[in-house]
């Protein structure tokens, strides 16, 4: 019991360990974090001014609707990016930096050093994401006078979960391949997206492409978030998104785990950890 | 009574492209080496670029799986309970990697952390190692990217004594350092055998270093591990003078002339 107890309490200081290593990075690299928010910031607005550019060409929309939805798709998809991007950096960045063999000798559990990384990166998102939406809306005056933002993070923390999970398997992709492995992980953020509706509803989607939906975290997170924003709807209203993304953040944290372990081995057989680049 | 490293048979292969051909070839990394390692004893394996020396380092930190043997550390199996091994055993290698915009207590905090240390344990324990090699304390928060390469190995052995290992595995711990650097490094490896009773084990090509500091020392060339004995009756073994020249007798080739790396499957 006792030595349970220490062991717990050993990976949870390592949990700790790695959440801290990521706030010193982003404190030593705070200008370039800054940049790239501003680079964030230009690419959200080129396609939230396109509710703007409808309504000039003749089209008969809703300008604050449209551009409120158009907003909230490009915020979904940076916060997904940051997700995949810290979760990916668990093998990238040690990898480019040399540390990576130091990181996977020691004693700390493969689960925790990802959750570590899962939880700073949920973290570090949402806080990227509020200030990332909060420019922006300010930018175009957007008024959501109904929104209940609560319920809409509240949405956005559960579907994370899901996000980690899959993170999680393309976090093992630069351990298979350091020169392509990081850009993959993209094209799954691109893909899950695109089937989830990011900008558009999920039912103008081709049917085979609807079935994917049904499955992806970032569907139930799109609608449960314009839901919470557009309608004000509360937890109760949006238990539909919330279980879903239960579920499949019950299923995908395991699977994630289980890929980042044959990755691992995969790397441990064939001689692929040391390299760096 | 157990001992520190137990290597039965350890044969490690990795698959190499050949030219333009498709078709892939295994080429072994080790072949069927055996070694033990007594508690408190400093070997030193003498290899060339190439002979294994950083495989056989690799699978005892368990960041490679095996193709046949066995390796136990302290008695615990190296592929079937490698968790019980990180805790016995850290390593310090030629490339003394970090988080180069992060300072030298940043790093060791970090590493630490994964060895379950809280900040009130580092918070003392970190100016006191950092100050046992040799670093000077007021540099301590300093980016690792401003360190020069002998203050940033000696960060290296802070971070490796740290998590105090039983096992300390050395892979040319003092490759490319100015002679001072060597020195203070060599020193501090005979202290910490010395005072924490460390077994080590140490890869090296630096001959006079092996001479200086092992209790015995193994000569590994492609993969096999050709002699295990002190320096004294390696020499007699081989009828040579120097070390230099029983390696030359044992592998005919020159300690300098270098092997291709085998160590990572082609892409």
């Amino acid at each position: 019991m006792r030595g349970a107890a220490s062991t717990l309490r050993a990976e949870l200081v390592g949990l700790a360990g790695v959440v801290e290593r990521n706030v010193y990075l982003v404190k030593r690299y705070i200008w370039w974090d800054l940049a790239f928010f501003v680079w964030t910031v230009a690419n959200t607005l080129t396609i939230v001014f396109i509710a703007e550019g409808v309504e000039a060409a003749g089209g008969q929309i809703d300008v604050e609707r449209t551009t409120t939805i158009l907003l909230i798709g490009a915020v979904i998809w940076a916060y997904l990016g940051i997700i995949f991007e810290v979760l990916t950096e668990t093998v990238a960045w040690e990898r480019w930096e040399g540390t990576i063999e130091y990181t996977f000798m020691a004693p700390l559990t493969r689960p925790m050093h990802l959750a570590g990384m899962g939880l700073f990166a949920i973290g570090y998102g949402l806080v990227r994401a509020v200030l990332l939406f909060g420019v922006v809306a300010a930018f175009f005056d957007l008024e959501m006078p109904q929104a209940s933002f609560a319920a809409a993070l509240v949405v956005l923390t559960i579907a994370s979960i899901s996000f980690v999970g899959i993170g999680m398997m393309t976090a093992v992709l630069p351990l298979i391949s350091p020169e392509k492995g990081t850009q993959l992980g993209f094209v799954a953020q691109g893909i899950l997206l695109v089937v989830s509706g990011v900008y558009y509803p999920v039912s103008v989607l081709p049917e085979w492409m609807q079935w994917l939906a049904v499955v992806s975290p970032a569907t139930y997170a799109l609608e449960g978030t314009r839901d919470a924003i557009l309608e004000g709807a509360g937890l109760a209203e949006l238990w539909d998104e919330i279980w879903p993304l239960l579920v499949i953040g019950a299923i995908s944290i395991p699977v994630g785990l289980e890929v980042f372990r044959r990755g691992e081995r995969y790397a441990k057989r064939h001689g692929k950890l040391k390299r760096s680049g | 009574m157990t001992q520190a490293v137990e290597v039965t048979a350890l044969r490690k292969e990795f698959l190499r492209r050949d030219g333009r051909r498709l078709r892939r070839r295994r080429v072994a990394a080790l072949k069927d080496v055996s070694l033990t390692i007594e508690r408190g004893e400093c070997v030193a394996i003498l290899g060339q670029n190439g002979s294994g020396k950083s495989t056989l380092v690799r699978l005892l930190s368990t960041l490679l799986l095996h193709d046949g043997g066995s390796a136990r550390v302290f008695g615990h199996d190296v592929f079937a309970d490698p968790r019980a091994v990180r805790r016995l055993v850290n390593r310090v290698s030629v490339e003394a990697a970090f988080f180069k915009k992060m300072s030298s207590a940043e790093n060791l905090a970090y590493a630490a952390r994964f060895y379950g240390m809280t900040p009130r344990e580092t918070s003392g324990r970190i100016p006191e190692i950092l100050e046992r090699v040799g670093f000077p304390t007021d540099r301590r928060g300093e980016s690792m990217e401003n360190l020069s390469r002998g203050m940033q190995q000696k960060v290296a052995l802070a971070r490796a004594l740290l998590t105090a290992p039983v096992l300390l595995l050395l892979d040319e711990p003092t490759t490319g350092l100015d002679p001072r650097s060597k020195l203070e490094v060599q020193e501090f490896i005979r202290e910490m055998r010395r005072t924490h009773d460390a077994t080590v084990l140490l890869c090296t090509h630096d001959l006079s270093e092996a001479e200086l500091l092992a209790d015995r020392i193994g000569i590994l060339d492609r993969g096999e591990l050709l002699c295990l004995d002190t320096p004294e009756a390696v020499k007699r073994r081989y009828r040579a003078a120097t070390l230099e020249e029983a390696f030359l007798a044992a592998t005919g080739r020159a300690f300098e002339e270098e092997e291709d790396d085998e160590e990572a499957d082609d892409d």
